[in-house]
């Protein structure tokens, strides 16, 4: 369970730690949009869209469905696994902050000390 | 010596965990080895703050903070990020109790940002911090998830990937 839970979120950053990946969730945030409509947007051609859509698929992040000739892409419904990316993301921006934090607190108590000699 | 108290840091390093507490809610937990009264002034003074709160792995500069840490106080902070425009943080301080908790406003996102609360509490010479976000609504918590923000644009995820190999190589002394 856990090993899957991994798995997930190592797709999941897999497929965000793309400009143009995180820019089609982004657009996909606002609202549904086709394979063409993306290609367009980000200046791709079909097939190289077609290749960041997979990825995202294969994340769970985004779902497509094909009406007729138009591929129609969404958010998925890995939005969960998102949400787990997203916080695992978040959790390590705080233990890099908090890992300079850990110096200035050594730092401030080392100084306390030869202060408190000092006197 | 250095080495050495390096090492001895990360063996003793405190884990962070980060919880989506409630809907609304997202509350980070760290153990500092340090009293509230330290952790505190590392909180409330600008030269320190800054020293810690843009860690260096995230490829952020930290262009001016400035802050007034007392209740009714305001604090803004501007980073720029390479090939992007500079972003400004700002809020005001609703609470400030000394060495045990403070309240602060995030006001850069319009009314959707968190109030966030961070408290201290001492133990032994360790010193537990809680940060608590709270979110007006459980959508805009979700927002800031799918969008990626929560002050930091989508693209930090890119330096996170860089963060996280980072992670493994070990801290890097500055």
């Amino acid at each position: 369970m856990v090993q899957y839970a991994k798995a997930r979120l190592d797709a999941s950053f897999a497929a965000l730690s793309d400009a143009t990946r995180r820019g089609v969730l982004e657009q996909l945030g606002c609202a549904d949009a086709s394979i063409t409509d993306l290609a367009e947007k980000f200046h791709m051609t079909l097939t190289g869209m077609k290749k960041h859509v997979g990825g995202l698929e294969q994340a769970g992040l985004v779902t497509t469905e094909k009406v007729g000739r138009v591929r129609t892409c969404r958010l998925g419904p890995g939005r969960l696994e998102k949400e787990t990316a997203w916080i695992e993301g978040y959790r390590q921006l705080w233990d890099a902050r908090f890992d300079e934090l850990d110096k200035v607190i050594e730092e401030l108590k080392s100084k306390e000390k030869s202060d408190g000699r000092k006197k | 010596m250095d080495a050495r108290s390096e090492s001895e840091r990360t063996a003793m390093k405190n884990p962070t965990t980060v919880d989506r507490k409630s809907e609304r809610e997202l509350v980070v937990t760290r153990a500092f080895n340090g009293p509230a009264r330290i952790v505190f002034e590392a909180w409330t003074k600008a030269e320190l703050f800054q020293r810690w709160w843009v860690p260096k792995s995230l490829g952020l500069t930290l262009l001016s903070c400035e802050m007034d840490v007392r209740v009714g106080g305001t604090y803004r902070m501007v980073f720029s990020q390479k090939g992007s425009e500079p972003m400004a943080f700002f809020g005001r301080y609703l609470e400030v109790i000394p060495r045990s908790r403070i309240v602060w406003t995030n006001d850069e996102g319009g009314g959707g940002g968190p109030v966030t609360t961070a408290t201290f509490e001492e133990k032994g010479g360790k010193t537990l911090v809680v940060v608590c976000d709270v979110y007006p609504s459980k959508e805009a918590l979700d927002e800031a998830i799918s969008s990626g923000s929560t002050g930091w644009n989508s693209e930090t995820f890119e330096q996170l990937d860089e963060l996280l190999v980072t992670l493994g190589e070990g801290v890097e002394r500055s």
